[in-house]
C-alpha cells in the first residue's frame, strides 16, 4: 500500500528532478498511444522529436518557434509566482502583433531604423493594453483574472480578424484576409544567413537576462515570491497587492505583445489569420515546465517549441495529425503536475498510521 | 406575431442547453470545495467521443452515454491528479483543457467531415401540437429535457438531501467532515466525475444536436463560460439555469442581428458573448460580500489528511 507523507520543508532536489520524470513519462505514454494508433512507435518517437534537428535548418526553426514560448513563459512565471493567474497571454500576444503590425502599416513608405524599435515598443504597450483590463478588474472590483484574460482573448482574436477582413487587407491581395507585406525595415532582421533564425531569439534571450536579475536580485522579485507563498506575511511587511497585481499583469502583457509583434514582423512578414498556433497557451506549460524560473522556461521553451516542429514533420512524413503536438503538451503538463507531488510529499510504503479511520490515499 | 419568433426561440434552447449542462455539473463539483477549470476540455472529449460512437454505430443512445463516459474519463484524470497526487487545481485544470483540446482533434481527425442526422425529437402528441407553446415546451430531444430535469434534480439534491449536505459539508470544511468520519477525497471524487459527465453530456449536445458536425475546438469558449455562470449564479443551480438562457439568447441574437439588417461586422457581434461574461463576472464581484458568503471556504483547497 502506497501513501504519501507530508515532508518537512519542500525538496530542493525534486523541483529540478520532476520535470525529467515528467519527460520521461511522457515519451512512455507517447509510445503507448502511437502503439494504439497503430504506428510504429519508435519510428514516430524519431520523426517527433529527432528528425526536426537533423538539420541546421531544423535547429533555427527551434530557436524560431521557442522564441515566442520562452518571452511569454518567463513574463507569465512572475504572475504564476504571486497567484495571479494570467491566462490569456494568446490574447495580449494578438493585440500586441497587432499594434506593433500597425506601426508597420501606418509607416508603411517609411524606411527609417527607428521603425523597428517603435514597432516593438508598440507591441509592449498593446499586450500590456490588453493585460490592463483584467488587473483593473482585478484591483478595482476584485473579478477573477483568469476568466476575465481568457474571455479576453476571444475578443482579442476576433479584432484581428475583423481588421484583416476590413480595414487591414491587402488592397492588393485579390480579397484575401490578410494585410500587406511589409516593407523591409519593418522585418526583423536574420541573425543567421539561409535560415529564418531572426534577432528575436537574442531579444528572448535578453529576456531571460533581465527576468532572472529582477526576479533573483531585486526587491520585485522578493515581494512577488513573498505574496505567493504567504499572502499574510507579505501584507505585514507592508508589500501593496495591488502594485504586485499590476506589475506582474504588465510584465506578462507586455511580453506577450513583444512576442506577437516579433511574430508578424518576424517569420510572417505581414498579418495573418492566424498569427500563433497556441504560443500563449504552451507558454503556460512552458512556464510551469521551467519552474517558473527564467533559465528553466529557456529550456522547457526549447523543448516546446520542439513538439511543434516534431508535429509538422510527423504530419508530413507520417500522415498523423498535428493534433499529436496538442497530446503531448497536455501529458507533459500532466505528468510534470503529478510528479510535482514529490517535491511536498514523500512516498512511504506499508499502511497509514491509525490516526483516523476511512482516509488511505 | 412575427412568425420567426418560434424558430428563434427554439435556437436559443439549443445554444443554452450545452451550457446549462456544463454549468449545472461544476456547481456540484465546485459545491465539493473543488474547482475544476478543465470544464472545455471535459466537452470537446464528450464532443468527440458523443460523435464517434454516434457516427460508427448510428445509435443516438450510445453516442450520448459515449459523450457522459468520455467527459467523465477526462474528470477522473483531473481527480486523480488533485484528489489523490494533491497537485495543484488551477494548473491541472488548465491542463485538462490543452490535453483535451489537442486529444479530440487527434480523436476526430478521421470524422471531420462526416454528419450525423441529429437526434430524434420526442413529440408529445397533442400536446405539441398546440400553437406557440407546442412547438417552444414540447417536441424537443431528449437532452433538453434532461438538462432541466438535471437542473431541477441538482437544485432538490444540493438543498434537500442527506447527500447534498454531505458534498456541502465537504466544501466548507473539510477537516471538520473528515474528523466525523467521512471519506472526503471519495465524497469530492464522485463530484468531480458527475461533473464530468455533466460537461460530456453538454459536450455531445453540441456535436450531436447543435451543428450536428464535428469541428475541431468546437467548444469556442463555451466551458469558460459556463464556469463564469456558476460564480453568476452565485452556486445555485436554477440561478445557473437563466444565466444559460440568458447566455444562449445573446449567442442567438449575435448570429441573426445581420438578418435584422443591423450594420455591424459581424466579429463585432461575435464578441457579444465573452464581453458579456466579462460585464457579469464584474457586477457580481463588485458584490464581494455575497461572492464570498456562497463561494464554498474550502474551494481550490487539497485536503490531505496530515493538513
Amino acid at each position: 500500500m502506497l501513501r504519501l507523507e507530508l515532508r518537512g520543508e519542500m525538496s530542493r532536489s525534486m523541483i529540478y528532478w520532476s520535470p525529467f520524470f515528467a519527460v520521461i513519462l511522457t515519451f512512455i505514454a507517447g509510445m503507448i498511444m502511437f502503439t494504439i494508433l497503430g504506428v510504429d512507435p519508435l519510428k514516430a518517437i524519431i520523426t517527433f522529436f529527432i528528425e526536426p534537428l537533423n538539420s541546421l535548418d531544423g535547429i533555427a526553426e527551434l530557436f524560431v518557434k521557442a522564441t515566442p514560448l520562452v518571452l511569454i513563459a518567463i513574463g507569465l512565471s512572475f504572475g504564476f509566482q504571486a497567484n495571479v493567474w494570467n491566462i490569456g497571454a494568446e490574447g495580449q500576444l494578438t493585440i500586441g502583433a497587432l499594434a506593433g503590425g500597425g506601426v508597420a502599416l501606418l509607416f508603411f513608405n517609411v524606411d527609417s531604423p527607428l521603425l523597428m524599435p517603435g514597432m516593438l515598443i508598440a507591441g509592449v504597450l498593446g499586450g500590456m493594453a490588453w493585460a490592463a483590463i483584467p488587473a483593473f478588474l482585478k484591483t478595482k472590483f476584485g473579478t477573477n483574472e483568469i476568466l476575465t484574460s481568457l474571455m479576453l482573448t476571444y475578443v482579442g482574436l476576433l479584432v484581428l480578424s475583423y481588421l484583416i477582413h476590413g480595414p487591414w487587407k491587402d488592397p492588393e491581395g485579390q480579397n484575401f484576409p490578410e494585410s500587406r507585406l511589409f516593407h523591409d525595415a519593418a522585418i526583423i532582421p536574420i541573425i543567421l544567413e539561409e535560415t529564418r533564425l531572426h534577432f528575436g531569439w537574442i531579444i528572448a534571450l535578453f529576456g531571460v537576462a533581465i527576468a532572472w536579475v529582477v526576479m533573483t536580485r531585486h526587491m520585485i522579485g522578493f515581494q512577488i515570491r513573498v505574496i505567493g507563498m504567504a499572502p499574510m506575511a507579505a501584507s505585514f511587511a507592508g508589500f501593496k497587492e495591488k502594485h504586485i497585481i499590476w506589475l506582474t499583469l504588465m510584465i506578462s502583457g507586455g511580453a506577450a505583445g513583444l512576442a506577437g509583434t516579433i511574430e508578424v514582423s518576424g517569420p510572417v512578414g505581414q498579418i495573418i489569420p492566424v498569427i500563433s498556433p497556441g504560443y500563449g497557451f504552451t507558454a503556460i506549460i512552458v512556464a510551469f515546465l521551467g519552474r517558473l524560473h527564467p533559465v528553466g522556461c529557456l529550456f522547457a521553451g526549447l523543448l516546446m517549441a520542439l513538439t511543434y516542429l516534431g508535429g509538422d514533420n510527423a504530419q508530413i512524413e507520417m500522415n498523423l495529425p498535428n493534433a499529436v503536438t496538442g497530446v503531448f503538451q497536455g501529458m507533459l503538463l500532466f505528468f510534470l503536475l503529478a510528479s510535482d507531488v514529490l517535491v511536498r510529499y514523500r512516498v512511504r510504503f506499508g499502511a497509514a498510521k491509525k490516526v483516523t479511520a476511512g482516509e488511505g490515499a | 406575431m412575427p412568425e420567426w419568433i418560434v424558430p428563434a426561440l427554439l435556437t436559443i434552447i439549443t445554444a443554452s442547453t450545452p451550457l446549462v449542462f456544463a454549468a449545472i455539473g461544476e456547481i456540484v463539483v465546485e459545491k465539493s470545495g473543488v474547482l475544476n477549470l478543465g470544464i472545455e476540455g471535459m466537452m470537446i472529449v464528450g464532443a468527440i467521443f458523443a460523435f464517434g460512437v454516434g457516427v460508427t454505430t448510428g445509435s443516438a443512445t450510445l453516442a450520448i452515454l459515449a459523450g457522459a463516459i468520455g467527459g467523465a474519463a477526462m474528470a477522473f484524470l483531473f481527480g486523480f491528479l488533485t484528489l489523490y497526487l494533491l497537485s495543484n487545481q488551477v494548473a491541472t485544470g488548465l491542463a485538462l483543457t490543452i490535453f483535451g483540446l489537442g486529444f479530440s482533434a487527434l480523436l476526430g481527425h478521421g470524422f471531420v467531415g462526416k454528419t450525423f442526422p441529429g437526434l430524434p425529437r420526442l413529440e408529445i402528441p397533442f400536446l405539441s401540437d398546440i400553437p406557440f407553446i407546442g412547438p417552444l415546451l414540447f417536441g424537443h430531444d431528449i437532452l433538453v429535457y434532461a438538462s432541466v430535469v438535471a437542473v431541477a434534480l441538482v437544485t432538490y439534491m444540493l438543498t434537500k438531501t442527506r447527500t447534498g449536505l454531505l458534498i456541502r459539508a465537504v466544501g466548507e470544511n473539510h477537516f471538520a467532515a473528515h474528523s466525523i468520519g467521512y471519506s472526503v477525497n471519495k465524497i469530492r471524487m464522485a463530484c468531480v466525475l458527475f461533473g464530468g459527465a455533466m460537461a460530456g453530456l453538454g459536450g455531445s449536445y453540441l456535436s450531436l444536436a447543435y451543428t450536428p458536425l464535428w469541428v475541431e475546438n468546437m467548444t469556442a469558449g463555451r466551458g469558460w463560460i459556463a464556469l463564469a455562470l456558476v460564480v453568476f449564479a452565485s452556486w445555485k443551480a436554477w440561478r445557473a439555469f437563466f444565466g444559460a438562457y440568458l447566455f444562449g439568447g445573446i449567442t442567438i441574437i449575435q448570429l441573426h442581428a445581420q438578418g435584422f439588417g443591423v450594420e455591424i461586422a459581424p466579429q463585432f457581434l461575435a464578441m457579444l458573448p465573452y464581453l458579456a461574461t466579462i460585464v457579469v463576472l464584474v457586477l457580481i464581484s463588485s458584490d464581494s460580500s455575497r461572492a464570498r458568503l456562497n463561494a464554498p471556504a474550502c474551494l481550490g483547497r487539497s485536503f490531505h489528511a496530515s493538513g
